[in-house]
């Protein structure tokens, strides 16, 4: 047979039927559910009078606009409280495989939650109508976001129109140096490529950096492949895949597992299989990332200064790079670590994990907030995440610290709760996008890793992480 | 769905690269659980001066001047003109349900985001990629020429310029046909339901562990 990629055989094992233009049904075993993007969809197929087709392949949270402090008080904004109530009355009827409400000790952000929680197994279709779906492509799935009439198709079908994407290939050699991580590589590679870079594109990440990664490490990259562009990113099965999700709580078990474990071990691309586009970069070249600007392709090195339009002779993109520079009050030539804080953030579905919330308090122990930041939030990214850093005393670092720990959930990554920038401020933070008002209106947002975030509320302003003692 | 033939509209120019959905929809209004009165609210931090909350009345909040749509000359515009990847970032349907309820019906641009792209032929909402040198053209005679109008006509796949010159665009037959007819994806699908419960019965007896 000839030799495939992992898109190719993820795609093939999922195709129902295939229109002659190429638009494919595609069969989707899990649905990922949250309350802003479902309200509308369960209503459309309420009116229509249809019932969902397999109930048992949905998984379901609130995060978006659950508040991440005073739980006792529950949900103070009307607004958001009637989109959570909305969505628990819609699970309620239809029925799940698993839900998590607000307040659950599992709630959380829903790309956290799913793997965690052995939800999302390689070899699976997953969706969700949120973009960052892209996040379970770590596992070996074929994980994309849609929207929310594709939510109500699926919930009405069990598939989704699609059809095939360009396979591209990104592959990262060597080992990454001390303090560069995940977060760094992804932006490195949105750097690269450009946000478009992607688009039309399902992007495999390979080499062997990325093979030394953890699942947390590769569910940051996958994460944010749709920053460049790509609705899929994915890294085939191997040992650290399937050390993961031995024992999560639905994972299979038994027999099961050792004949899920047997395909699962096929996920991979075969060797000499052909991709459309290769991209290839260097771990030892990736250093700390900071974003600039108003997209995430406005990336430069730590090290680095704030790039001038004026050297630019593209009129598009002098122009955008102008606009960008205006709005985050930023001149060009200063050096990047001359830029200063007024808040950070550290959580996301990018970077809430334990591992993330590790190399942030690696960083933390023994220093407190710089005066000049006016306030530090972690998030953590679930329940069990926040259980998982409170056992390792990971909390009591950040406290001391003079930081904020808060309950789960997407928080200030995109600023629909509470916790949101003042207009003007200026915030590290280790989510995935920097547009304009993403972080509340007015508000100026730097992507970072964990560990360049920690570094930036200890400091006041970004600093190269390798070089605190 | 609303069916699209042929539309003869008023063009308006959003001369920026990468306009964001966040950009297009903020996230306050998100939190609706509706699907229409979006329109007001669309582009709200370009359009306004204020910072807009959900469920308020826009007719007298304080318009931005420098916003090209808030132009006396665009009003009314049914056709926008943009640059390369519009519609990129999150998933949010809001941001075609807010282009729509605007009032527009066709977007041109060099290049859309897939998700974006995607989620606006479910909305009746049309979006066409030119090259880049056909955009900039557009967007010269667009900005020379006040009252500026294009026909589109999706069966023939054609723009057809004031000057009498005729661009053609490129468009998925399938997406074409459900579009030219207000065809419902899901009416189309559920004619092959047996085939999807055969597929799902033979899914399930390979990979049980998938349907726990
Ligand atoms: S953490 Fe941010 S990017 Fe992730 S799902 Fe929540 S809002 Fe979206």
């Amino acid at each position: 047979m000839e030799a495939q990629t992992l898109y190719e055989k993820l795609w093939s094992s999922h195709v129902v039927r295939e229109e002659a233009d190429g638009t494919a049904l595609i069969y989707i075993d899990r649905h990922l559910v949250h309350e802003v993007t479902s309200p509308q969809a369960f209503e459309g197929l309420k009116l229509a009078g249809r019932k969902p087709w397999r109930t048992s392949s949905i998984v379901a949270t609130a995060d978006h606009n659950t508040p991440t402090d005073h739980w006792e008080l529950g949900i103070q904004d009307p607004v958001s409280r009637q989109q959570v109530e909305t969505l628990d009355a819609n699970i309620r009827a239809s029925g799940s495989l698993a839900y998590f409400p607000f307040m659950d000790e599992r709630q959380g952000i829903v790309h956290v939650i799913g793997p965690e929680n052995g939800a999302t197994l390689p070899g699976m279709t997953v969706v969700c109508g949120d973009s960052h779906t892209s996040t379970h492509g770590a596992f070996g799935c074929l994980a994309h976001g849609i929207g929310t009439s594709e939510v109500e198709h699926v919930l009405a079908t069990q598939c989704l129109l699609q059809k095939k994407s360009k396979t591209m290939l990104v592959k990262v050699e060597g080992r990454l140096g001390l303090g560069v991580t995940a977060k760094d590589i992804v932006l490195a590679i949105i750097g690269r490529i450009g946000t478009a870079g992607g688009t039309g594109y399902a992007i495999e990440f390979g080499g062997s950096a990325i093979r030394a990664l953890s699942m947390e490490g590769r569910m940051t990259i996958c994460n944010m492949a749709i920053e460049a562009g790509a609705r899929a990113g994915m890294v085939g099965v191997d040992e650290t895949t399937i050390a993961y999700l031995k024992d999560r709580p639905f994972s299979p078990e038994d027999e099961a597992w050792d004949r899920a474990v047997a395909y699962w071990r096929t996920l991979r691309s075969d060797d000499g299989a052909q991709f459309d586009k290769v991209v290839e970069l260097s771990a030892e070249e990736i250093q700390p990332q900071v974003t600039w600007g108003t997209s995430p392709e406005m990336v430069t090195t730590v090290d680095g200064r704030v790039p001038d339009p004026a050297a630019v002779t593209d009129p598009v993109r002098r122009e955008g790079m102008a606009r960008a520079l205006k709005y985050m009050g930023l001149e060009p030539n200063t050096p990047i670590t001359e830029i200063a804080v007024d808040q950070v953030f550290i959580g996301s579905c990018t970077n809430s994990r334990i591992e993330d919330l590790r190399e942030a308090a690696a960083v933390t122990k023994g220093r407190t907030k710089a005066a000049n930041v006016r306030r530090v939030l972690v998030v953590p990214g679930s329940g069990l995440v926040k259980r998982q850093a409170e056992r390792e005393g990971l909390h009591e670092i950040f406290l001391a610290a003079g930081f904020e720990w808060r309950e789960p959930g997407c928080s200030m990554c995109l600023a629909m709760n509470a916790d949101r920038l003042e207009p003007g401020e200026r915030c590290a933070s280790t989510s995935n996008r920097n547009f304009e008002g993403r972080q509340g209106a007015g508000g100026r947002t730097h992507l970072v890793s964990p560990a360049m975030a920690a570094a930036a509320a200890v400091t006041g302003h970004f600093v190269d992480v390798r070089t605190l003692d | 769905m609303k069916p699209f033939t042929i539309l003869d509209g008023l063009v308006a120019p959003l001369d920026r690269a990468n306009v964001d959905t966040d950009a297009i929809i903020p996230k306050q209004f998100l939190k609706s659980i509706k699907r229409s009165g979006f329109g007001p609210n669309a582009f709200d931090e370009w359009r306004y001066l204020d910072v807009g909350q959900p469920g308020q009345d826009c007719s007298g909040r304080p318009l931005n001047p420098d916003f090209v749509l808030n132009q006396p000359r665009y009003q009314g515009a049914q056709i926008l003109l943009t640059r390369d990847n519009f519609g990129c970032g999150s998933s949010r349907e809001h941001a075609p349900w807010a282009l729509e309820d605007y009032g527009f019906r066709v977007l041109i641009g060099p290049s859309f985001a897939d998700i974006f792209y995607n989620n606006s032929f479910k909305n009746g909402l049309l979006p066409i990629r030119l090259t880049a040198v056909e955009v900039d053209e557009l967007f010269a005679q667009c900005e020379a020429n006040e009252g500026y109008r294009l026909v589109v006509d999706l069966a023939a796949q054609t723009i057809t310029r004031p000057d009498g010159k005729t661009l053609h665009f490129e468009v998925d037959p399938f997406r074409k046909e459900c579009l030219l007819n207000g065809w419902d994806d899901i009416g189309l699908t559920l004619r092959h339901a047996d085939e999807i419960r055969a597929f799902e019965a033979k899914r399930r007896a390979e990979h049980p562990y998938y349907f726990a």
